[in-house]
């Protein structure tokens, strides 16, 4: 690792003392205290994105105006000196498959580029009536199909630690920005690890909430029964603060749970105190082995021991039908976006290809949805077709369902002896851009322990565990915690995150080979 | 396009010499909800394109559907009424494909688990029998938008230049009522089928949860038909008549297609699965475009609504608030109100059955409340050319008509005054009353008061009247009613004249 | 592997509406030969299993049948690629609909 600070431009060096290098939580903290503006924070964290987006390329849309008029509403509600949300005034990054009103909405995708929603996600509501500062849209895997963001039509997003790899996916936008310190907040999508292996892989805290806690009204639906809204953020208060925020039930959205949100910043709270003493943690058996890079497993081991030494009972769980979770993904959730991206049809909205007098409705549509969507797309969408197919449907979707079923009984099983589960986020640490996007297969399985929990609906998170000795890059530990009890996930991460310390390494990666990349 | 109009070379008849008909009816009805079956916009017919729409029902990436509870229970009382079981646990399901006036390229609807199913309903026919249909199930799903095809010679969808889309009728709720094969009519089969689909819209107008208006397209008839030699068990191919919007229509549509399954299949050809249109005006059908693969249209799960479990209790509540069936109401109505078999079948026809019914349950007695609604308001609806439903007075304004003239306030001729007032739109009756100054005058002391009056302005008269020549008497009760503007009771004055000359 | 053949490849992409060209036929149909063969892993699995199609634990969530704001005309067509008279503006329509 060479010194390559003196190749740095001012916005994109270290970072530490910086505004953007603090958590949210310390940032709410000194806006509401007075002692530096959401405006300030604001337009540090658009000086930074200036600095350093071009290299990383987490952001499709910024909006400066916007979130500079965001920024000083609250200012002004935080003078008025009436009551704040926690976050009031903090900037936020937002995945580009929520809706909002007032910038595009591409979902990283040829056919909706430009697309402006007459509606905002119920969550980016939650953001605004918050007084979060909306910074812009962040890149993503084409309508969050993928596992590195090099499925975006605009361009791989890079990992702010290592800018020739990527930054996983499909949210890499929205972690690279909180990585890099462009954003001390962003949302992501989780269908099948989208906000965890992100996290993971770029040193971030990713959380998949509970299914049906956190409203989709407005998130663009990539496989409905699997996909979840949740937080990005570089500390586990941080995730469970913006968590806070959006999470709760919504009318808007019918499998919105009409429970009370699970106390997590309690929850954060409680566990950075230190101790984990009678938690009970199940190491999953399956998550080994084979495929899993030594590196990754060796900081788990270590994680696990921590855990152990913060008072925590380790066992060993198996959960044999988690081997089904990958075929029953890559099943279940093409089926469902053969069917949610059917309306990408030319129509109403979006791109529209070959309107020239001659082609017929019927043509125009194939014509479009051909230009408009990317391989990998089309790829799932005609695998999806094929497994709804009545030729098929038994054999493929059925059977899906039915291994659906064996993983929410291995679940409930392991839930009975453990309170929470644990494992690497990912088997392996980022991958060189370009290495697996002609593997399909390949691209899958940096998804295989973050499935189980979309199947199951359960709630998991991703919270940093270290750098891999191999090769110097961040590694996950994924926590898993029983459904609608994801405060014991964010109880059990927080004691590892202030166990674990800082670490040997920067919060806010150097940005090494930024300017390489360009 | 016109029509190819093919023969149907044999009749119902000589159909039933060599075969037995199969039918079976899919009849969707729109429910009047006030909104639709996924989101809040205005379930409304006719409105200005593209207003009573929203993320929801335009399909808009990231809008989630919204079950409308009032279709649900719609839903369960059609089933109930239909004599149908209700599923314990039901659910949404999707179906797949692409057509530009369906926002998602898929409809929400019921596959395998539809909440109602296996009922049956006791038919009237013509002959005063009635025929047991058997219901397979029903099922809810959203209709889908309107297209206008510009262009091109007829302005039809064959040969237009370019189509416009209105999504306002996107999202409204459905209700598909599905019949098991309807075996054994034999000759009536025509009229089995009419006969089903008016006892039908009979049940669902008394339920109240559908305009039923089949030439609004509020309720719309598929029928299915085939024909298998008599003495076999298995069904021949069947057709899928669309676009029968009328009663009558059914019934034509069913016979044409026996008379032309016939003439194929004796002449030795085959029936071709086909779904064909019927043509009101030629009464035949045409077949409609091929499909050109077999239809996938790869049902699964609807993810985005839970499941529905309706409670045994909240059914029973249903059940027990499930009005009379219709032909056994009018039973009722015919003995208790003393009717003719004609003097009903007037009040049917007239669409004044449930006005008369409503007047009745208002207080008014069943013939001066018949009388009103199928004399006086008929001419008034008939010159206004509205039908009487539509007629701007209600069952309850009539009732108190009638009560005021059986209380003396108001004469026949000022009670059809004070009618002409409420549609004008002057208000309650007793309002047009007192805006009109229409009340009898029977304030004795006054009316009296008038009577001497006129005497003493007429001696002549009232010295024949003493004389024992009462027919004078007329010229005085003209004069008092002349006095009062027609608002005194002529026979009252009349008697008040003779009093005053004894 | 899964017996996934150009032809059917080609029937899918007809079926989802996807105009793909030749040279795409032949690297689809071969990934997807691969991943259905993966997937069909799932096979194995005893037919005797429920299904499981969604993880919500509650049922009968129903919405109150009151109105509520429909967008503007001018809204609802903010994103069409063609409109006229207050109406989404598309290609000819040929026939029915699947």
């Amino acid at each position: 690792m060479s010194d390559t600070r003196d190749t740095q431009r001012s916005g994109a060096g270290p970072v530490d003392s910086d505004l953007v290098s603090l958590d949210a939580g310390e940032l709410a903290r000194r806006i509401h205290a007075g002692e530096v503006s959401s405006v300030e924070v604001t337009r540090a964290h658009l000086e930074r994105i200036e600095a350093v987006d071009g290299g990383i390329h987490a952001f499709l849309h910024l909006d400066a105006e916007g979130a500079l008029a965001a920024a000083e509403a609250a200012d002004r509600a935080i003078a008025d000196g009436g009551p704040v949300s926690p976050l009031a005034g903090v900037p936020v990054a937002v995945k580009d498959n929520l809706t909002t009103t007032d910038m595009p909405t591409t979902c990283g995708s040829r056919i909706l580029s430009g697309w402006r929603p007459p509606y905002d996600a119920t969550v980016v509501k939650r953001l605004r009536a918050a007084g979060l500062v909306p910074l812009g849209k962040t890149n993503l895997d084409e309508f969050a199909m993928g596992s590195s963001t090099e499925n975006s039509a605009f361009g791989p997003t890079r990992n702010p630690w290592d800018t020739t790899r990527i930054p996983g996916g499909s949210g890499g936008g929205s972690s690279a920005s909180v990585a890099a310190g462009e954003s001390p907040l962003a949302l992501g999508s989780d269908t099948g690890g989208s906000i965890r292996q992100p996290g993971a892989v770029t040193g971030t805290v990713g959380v998949k909430p509970t299914y049906g806690t956190v409203s989709r009204y407005g998130l663009v639906a990539f496989s409905s029964s699997l996909d979840q809204v949740g937080p990005c953020a570089r500390s586990v208060l941080d995730a469970a603060l913006l968590h806070e925020v959006v999470g709760g039930h919504d009318p808007c959205d019918q499998t919105s749970v009409d429970a009370p949100l699970p106390p997590v910043v309690e929850a954060a709270l409680a566990g950075a105190r230190g101790d984990l003493a009678g938690v009970r943690v199940g190491v999953v058996a399956e998550f080994s082995g084979e495929g899993y890079q030594p590196g990754v497993l060796a900081a788990f081991t270590d994680a696990v021991r921590t855990l152990g030494e913060l008072g925590a009972e380790v066992v060993e769980v198996s959960c044999p039908a988690f081997s089904y979770a990958l075929p029953a993904y890559y099943l279940i959730a093409p089926s469902e976006a053969s069917s949610n991206l059917a309306r990408f049809d030319a129509m109403r909205y979006g791109l529209r290809v070959g309107d020239d007098g001659e082609h017929a409705a019927d043509e125009v549509m194939s014509l479009t949805r051909e230009a408009g969507f990317g391989a990998e797309v089309k790829r799932r969408i005609m695998i999806g077709t094929h497994a709804l197919s009545a030729g098929s449907y038994d054999a493929l979707y059925g059977k899906a369902q039915k291994a659906r079923t064996l993983i929410v009984r291995d679940f409930t099983a392991a839930f009975e002896t453990c309170d929470v589960l644990v494992s690497p986020t990912t088997p392996t640490t980022a991958f060189p851009l370009g290495e697996r996007t002609d593997d399909p297969l390949a691209m899958y399985l940096a998804d295989l322990c973050t499935i189980p929990s979309n199947l199951a609906g359960n709630a998991a998170l991703s919270v940093p565990c270290g750098l891999s000795a191999d090769d110097g890059l961040p590694v996950g530990l994924q926590v898993m915690a029983p459904a609608l009890a994801d405060d014991r996930a964010y109880r059990v991460a927080a004691a590892y995150e202030v166990a674990r310390g800082a670490g040997d390494h920067p919060r806010i990666p150097e940005l090494r080979a930024l300017e390489t990349s360009r | 396009m016109t029509a190819t109009v093919e023969s149907a070379p044999y009749t119902v008849e000589e159909v039933c010499e060599q075969f037995d008909p199969v039918m079976g009816l899919e009849v969707h009805v729109e429910l009047n909800t006030a909104t639709k079956m996924f989101c809040g916009c205005a379930n409304a017919f006719g409105a200005e394109p593209n207003t009573h729409v929203c993320p929801v029902c335009l399909g808009l990436p990231g809008a989630l559907p919204r079950v409308n509870g009032t279709a649900v229970e719609s839903a369960v009382k059609i089933g109930l009424a239909l004599n149908c079981h209700v599923r314990e646990r039901s659910g949404f399901a999707r179906k797949n494909y692409f057509y530009p006036d369906m926002p998602k390229n898929f409809q929400i609807s019921q596959y395998e688990d539809p909440i109602v199913f296996d009922g049956y309903l006791d038919v009237p026919l013509d002959d005063g029998t009635t025929w047991r249909v058997e219901i397979e199930r029903a099922h809810m799903e959203e209709d889908t938008g309107k297209s206008l095809h510009i262009g091109g010679a007829t302005g039809r969808i064959h040969g237009a230049d370019y189509s416009l889309l209105d999504y306002n009728r996107s999202g409204v709720p459905l209700i598909e009522i599905v019949t098991k094969p309807i075996v054994g009519a034999g000759v009536r089969a025509p009229e089995v089928a009419r006969a089903y689909v008016t006892a039908l819209r009979d049940v669902l107008r008394g339920l109240g949860v559908s305009d039923v208006r089949m030439d609004q397209g509020s309720m719309r008839c598929d029928a299915n038909v085939s024909l298998k030699p008599k003495g076999t068990e298995e069904f021949g191919t069947r057709t899928e008549t669309k676009n029968v919007n009328s009663l009558r229509s059914v019934e034509r549509a069913v016979r044409y297609e026996m008379g032309r399954h016939a003439g194929v299949l004796l002449s030795g050809g085959t029936i071709r699965q086909e779904t064909r249109h019927f043509d009101e005006q030629s009464g035949t059908t045409s077949p409609g475009r091929p499909k050109e693969t077999f239809a996938d249209y790869r049902f699964f799960p609807e993810p985005d609504l839970p499941p529905l479990e309706p409670s045994r209790d909240w059914v029973e509540t249903l059940r027990a608030g499930l009005p009379e069936r219709p032909w056994e109401r009018r039973a009722r109505i015919q003995t208790e109100w003393g009717l003719s078999d004609e003097e009903l079948r007037d009040l049917v026809n007239a669409d004044a059955l449930d006005l008369v019914a409503d007047t009745v349950d208002a207080g008014a007695p069943p013939e001066a409340a018949r009388s009103w609604w199928v004399s006086y308001l008929a001419q008034q609806a008939n010159t206004a050319g509205v039908t009487l439903p539509e007629l701007a007075i209600t069952p309850a304004q009539v009732a108190r008509v009638v009560a005021l003239v059986a209380e003396g306030t108001l004469t026949n001729k000022l009670a059809r005054q004070v009618v002409d007032g409420v549609l004008a739109g002057e208000g309650e009756p007793d309002d047009v009353v007192a805006g009109r100054g229409l009340a009898v005058v029977s304030d004795e002391s006054a009316l009296t008061a008038a009577v001497d009056e006129a005497l003493a302005a007429q001696p002549d008269i009232a010295e024949k009247i003493r004389a024992g020549k009462t027919k004078a008497a007329g010229a005085i009760v003209g004069a008092v009613m002349k006095a009062t503007r027609g608002q005194a009771d002529a026979a009252r004055v009349q008697e008040l004249v003779l009093e005053r000359c004894r | 592997m899964s017996d996934i053949t150009r032809d059917d490849v080609a029937h899918l992409a007809r079926l989802a509406r996807l105009a793909v060209s030749d040279e795409e036929l032949d690297v689809f149909s071969s990934q997807i030969d691969a991943i259905v063969d993966t997937v069909s892993r799932v096979g194995e699995i005893p037919d005797d299993v429920p299904p499981t199609a969604q993880v919500v634990p509650q049922t009968n969530v129903l919405r109150r049948d009151v109105r509520e704001p429909s967008l503007s005309n001018a809204a609802a067509l903010s994103g069409a690629p063609a409109a006229e008279e207050g109406r989404f503006r598309v290609p000819r329509i040929l026939g029915e609909g699947a």
